[in-house]
């Protein structure tokens, strides 16, 4: 178990720094370079542009460059927005737990559902359900998040009025947890549909597996209820590869959300991703880009090893 | 389902009392699979009976159904409309009842699997379930057929690790099969099984997967076990050694179908049926007398596409004794001198022309 | 031997290549997938010039007319124009670049895959490090960053899409590649001599030609779902040319209006993407049965 911690936690390191690597060259492909902003301003000389470069540093050699970008960033400092000149970091803390609720929520949503469908469909393998529910799948992959977003509001919202067509709150509403959960639904679900069919078809191929092993076979020689068989013994086993796809499936997630926090006005990261890109705040763009691969890079490592954890096989070797 | 779990020793009147008592009556037994090129009879009418504190060798090649056999009584094969089942399966408990598991309703089934009638399998690598400690699985063996409390089951599931010759029993309670070798998860198979004192246990093989070295220490404790409770065992398997060890009848399978049968010795010295005359001369023999003597005999051919069975006897066809009457009508199970029977038209002529 | 010997048949021996066949007619879906993938291909090349209505006249008096309202099958926009031939005009686009991205996403991923599966160790290890890297970032935020930075042409689009969607087909090609490379022909075709280059390209690709292709398949998927998601955003294809994405975006603010505008497009867009899809699943069954031994 320590020899795997480490080994996960070498790994991670190395991702990370590789990960760093292409942010810095994103970072240069940027109009202008890291001087973007400067080089719109009217008025600015020849002079004063060069001035501004040699003092962020920008006519020394590459690696230098990337050495100090990278020492600034494990530091904490993110560079400044060039909005309102608040700190990158701060700002993207700001925004973040919007986008972790809609996060979390969704998770909620599509591992209860698509670990059933998932399982059900194995145990009725070639049934109805489970061709349906391939389909579906399918089909749930294939349509555009912010398309079944608009939708969805054109249902629930224009139709039917059930449920409010954006925001987090209701502007000049009681701001209690009920009405936070009625804005919360739609875009929660919405993002939830590809996550669904993502875990639906994982569970099943999983659930196959499983019950096609020697121990499935044993249980029900012991006289086991049906019942016992699948949900004690063999699902147990076909959920550990499950946590460990928790930790990849959060770039989806991610992208995910910035679609559902655009179609629904929800005031997350995402969002703000965009509306830097609109106001051409690189900083802010920057750190959004590195902040989703950091955050990527520690739920996957955090997910493997609470897969780790739960498989005796491996916690005990 | 009884109250009170009764320790092995006092399992040993009820079994042994009866010793001559027929526990097993399988009658016409078939089992047919449904495959996409049409249906595959696996086991054709196959009829034995088991008696209370004997031992069965079931024994074939691969593909001659004595797997399904095993499985079709114990009801582990595919449900209908996948697989059919044919015929009676009428099994005696403890009680004196007797009833047709293949007539049972699910449930009821269910209570007699692992409970009256165990199994054990080939691979003890992969027949434990590798999340679960092996105290709770061989505690839930009992649970699962008696109102016990778990600490109760916990006890008993130590009681049986110590009985199948594990050692330090209460501790490995709590151990994960990864970190138990073959011959020992084979033990602890085995433990699962005797949890509720059997009337029969069904070994699939149980040795074939193991070391030659664990392998016997597998059988003798099988062979232990079996004095100690009174138990019937049905050893399905494909090696002869095995057979002459430890079984007191033998029943020979071919292409689904029983072609010999009777007590072991007789068998295997004076086999009638010359399918089993082949498997008995196949078998490398290491004395001193038969070395560089006998050339090793195998038997030509090989074994029958069950989609398309021949219309005799399934054995004509490999058969050197074999005549255009063996290959007109399948040659039906008749007595021979003792208690025997033969699947062969021509037994007679064969076992006078022997040496 | 008897002459029963005859009644004993050996089983006969199906062909690979036509069971690979049979399994995927049974499989309805993916010929479904074809032929609606044939359909829209078809009805975007041919279909513009079959229709009376030009995509690009303007035709005020009748805006927003909801369908089928004189002859405009599918409606209006808000600027007159026949959301029909609008929407065909935009699948050429749409499609275009999905395969196109297809087409250079696979290349490049192919050529990783191959090269760490086949060089393995060190290589290996740097290389799928820098796949798994690559993956760590949002798809959809790596295109719209690399997008806005670099104004988009329908070329650099491609060539952004193909960027963020080579990393699934290495790894399905390292993977192949890995497994491949321990066989005997392998190992045979070396001690002959072959060169390094030799044995990935004329050894090692040609059998994992199959992965490949149902990758390829399941990237045009992706492919043309991530210019509808960028051009969505805004940061795709820009009007007045059209795409299935930015037709969505115009739709947006008419949605309880002329939800029409909303619907077409993204109909279009599920379909020609589940139809890749049920295309590639078909074909990774199909192809999967081949290494089958009867």
């Amino acid at each position: 178990m320590a020899n795997f911690l480490l080994g996960r936690l070498l790994q991670s390191l190395v991702l990370l720094l590789i990960v760093s690597v292409i942010g810095f060259a994103v970072l240069h492909l940027a109009p202008g370079g890291p001087l973007a902003q400067f080089a719109l301003i009217p008025g600015l000389s020849k002079e004063d542009l060069a001035h501004m470069a040699h003092e962020m540093g920008l006519d020394r050699p590459l690696p230098v460059q990337y050495w100090e970008w990278l020492t600034r960033l494990l530091g904490g400092d993110w560079g400044h927005s060039y909005r309102d000149n608040r700190p990158v970091l701060a700002v993207i803390t700001g925004r973040l737990p919007a986008t972790l609720e809609l996060m979390g929520a969704a998770i909620l949503i599509s591992v209860l559902i698509g670990v059933w469908i998932g399982v059900m469909a194995a145990i009725r393998r070639y049934s109805i359900f489970d061709m349906l529910a391939t389909i579906g799948a399918m089909v749930a992959l294939s349509i555009p998040t912010f398309w079944f977003g608009l939708i969805v509001i054109y249902i629930f919202s224009v139709h039917l009025g059930w449920l409010p067509p954006g925001n987090r709150t209701t502007v000049g509403g009681d701001g209690s947890f009920l009405d936070y959960l009625h804005h919360l639904i739609a875009p929660a679900v919405v993002l939830a549909l590809v996550e669904v069919a993502i875990w639906s078809r994982y569970m099943r191929a999983s659930m196959l597996d499983v019950i096609n092993q020697d121990f499935v076979r044993t249980a029900r020689a012991k006289g086991l209820p049906e019942r016992t068989v699948l949900w004690h013994h063999a699902l147990r086993n076909a959920l550990l590869p499950m946590i460990a796809l928790a930790g990849v499936e959060i770039p989806t997630l991610l992208g995910g959300a910035l679609v559902a926090e655009t179609v629904f006005t929800w005031p997350g990261m995402g969002r703000l991703l965009l509306d830097s890109l609109g106001y051409r705040d690189y900083p802010v763009v920057m750190g959004i880009l590195m902040f989703s691969a950091l955050l990527a890079l520690l739920g996957n490592l955090l997910a493997d090893l609470f897969a780790a954890v739960a498989d005796p096989r491996v916690r005990l070797a | 389902m009884q109250d009170t779990l009764t320790p092995v020793q006092n399992a040993l009147p009820a079994n042994r009392v009866a010793a001559a008592e027929t526990v097993l009556d399988v009658q016409d037994l078939s089992v047919t699979f449904a495959t996409e090129h049409g249906p595959l009879v696996a086991v054709r009418e196959v009829s034995f009976t088991l008696r209370a504190g004997e031992t069965l060798a079931l024994v074939g090649e691969s593909g001659s159904g004595k797997s399904v056999t095993s499985l079709a009584i114990m009801r582990l094969t595919p449900p209908a409309p996948r697989v059919k089942l044919g015929g009676r399966v009428l099994f005696t408990d403890g009680n004196g009842g007797t009833r047709d598991l293949l007539a049972l309703e699910a449930d009821a089934m269910r209570q007699v699997r692992g409970n009256e009638i165990s199994m054990i399998f080939q691979e003890p690598m992969t027949s434990l379930n590798p999340v679960h400690r092996i105290g709770d699985q061989i505690a839930e063996a009992v649970t699962s057929h008696h109102r016990v409390s778990a600490r109760a089951a916990l006890t008993r599931a130590a009681e049986l690790l110590d009985q199948v010759g594990i050692p330090d029993a209460r501790r490995r309670l709590s151990a994960y099969p990864h970190q138990l070798s073959g011959g020992m998860r084979q033990r602890v198979m085995i433990a699962m099984a005797l949890a509720c004192n059997p009337r029969v246990l069904i070994a699939d093989e149980p040795t074939t997967a193991l070391d030659v070295t664990v392998q016997a220490q597998i059988l003798e404790l099988l062979k232990d076990l079996q004095v100690a409770t009174g138990m019937a065992v049905i050893f399905v398997t494909h090696n002869l050694g095995v057979v002459a060890e430890i079984a007191d009848r033998v029943m020979v399978m071919y292409a689904g179908a029983i072609v010999e049968r009777g007590d072991v010795v007789p068998v295997m010295t004076r086999p009638l049926m010359p399918y089993t005359q082949g498997l008995l001369h196949s078998v490398p023999r290491i004395d001193p007398d038969a070395l560089g003597r006998e050339p090793l005999e195998a038997i030509p051919g090989s074994v029958p596409d069950p989609m398309r069975p021949p219309p005799g006897c399934a054995f004509a066809p490999r058969c050197r004794h074999a005549e255009p009457a063996c290959e007109a009508a399948v040659p039906v199970l008749e007595e021979a001198d003792g208690e025997r029977q033969v699947r062969c038209r021509r037994w007679r002529e064969i076992d006078e022309v022997r040496p | 031997m008897s002459s029963a010997a005859a009644h004993v048949q050996p089983i006969s021996a199906v062909k690979t290549g036509s069971r690979a066949w049979r399994r995927f007619c049974r499989h309805r879906l993916a010929l479904f997938g074809v032929a609606a993938i044939l359909l829209m291909v078809l009805a975007s090349v041919v279909g513009p010039s079959l229709i009376p209505f030009d995509s690009l006249k303007i035709d005020i008096r009748h805006r927003f007319a909801p369908p089928p309202f004189e002859g405009h099958l599918f409606g209006t926009d808000p600027l007159g124009r026949d959301l029909l031939v609008r929407l065909l005009m935009a699948g050429r686009i749409s499609l275009s670049i999905g395969f196109a991205a297809m087409i250079v996403s696979t290349a490049f991923g192919t050529l990783i895959g191959v090269a760490a599966g086949y060089y393995g160790g060190a290589i290996r290890v740097a290389l799928m490090r820098f796949v798994d890297a690559m993956l760590c970032f949002p798809q959809i935020f790596l295109l719209l960053v690399l997008a806005a930075f670099i104004q988009p042409s329908v070329v650099t689009l491609t060539l952004i899409i193909a960027a963020s969607s080579w990393m699934e087909v290495a790894r399905v090609v390292e993977g192949q590649v890995r497994s491949l490379r321990e066989r005997d022909f392998i190992l045979a075709a070396e001690m002959l001599g072959a060169s390094g280059r030799y044995v990935m390209f004329r050894e090692l690709l040609p059998n994992a030609i199959g992965p490949i292709i149902v990758a390829a398949t399941l990237t045009i998927a992706r492919a043309v779902l991530l210019e509808a998601y960028v051009s969505f955003l805004g940061y795709g294809i820009q009007p007045p040319m059209a795409s299935w994405g930015n037709m969505l975006n115009n739709a947006q603010q008419y949605l309880g209006s002329a939800p029409w505008l909303a619907i077409f497009p993204g109909l279009m867009i599920t379909l020609a993407v589940s139809s890749f899809n049920f295309v590639g699943d078909g074909l990774r069954d199909a192809l999967d049965a081949r290494f089958d031994l009867h």
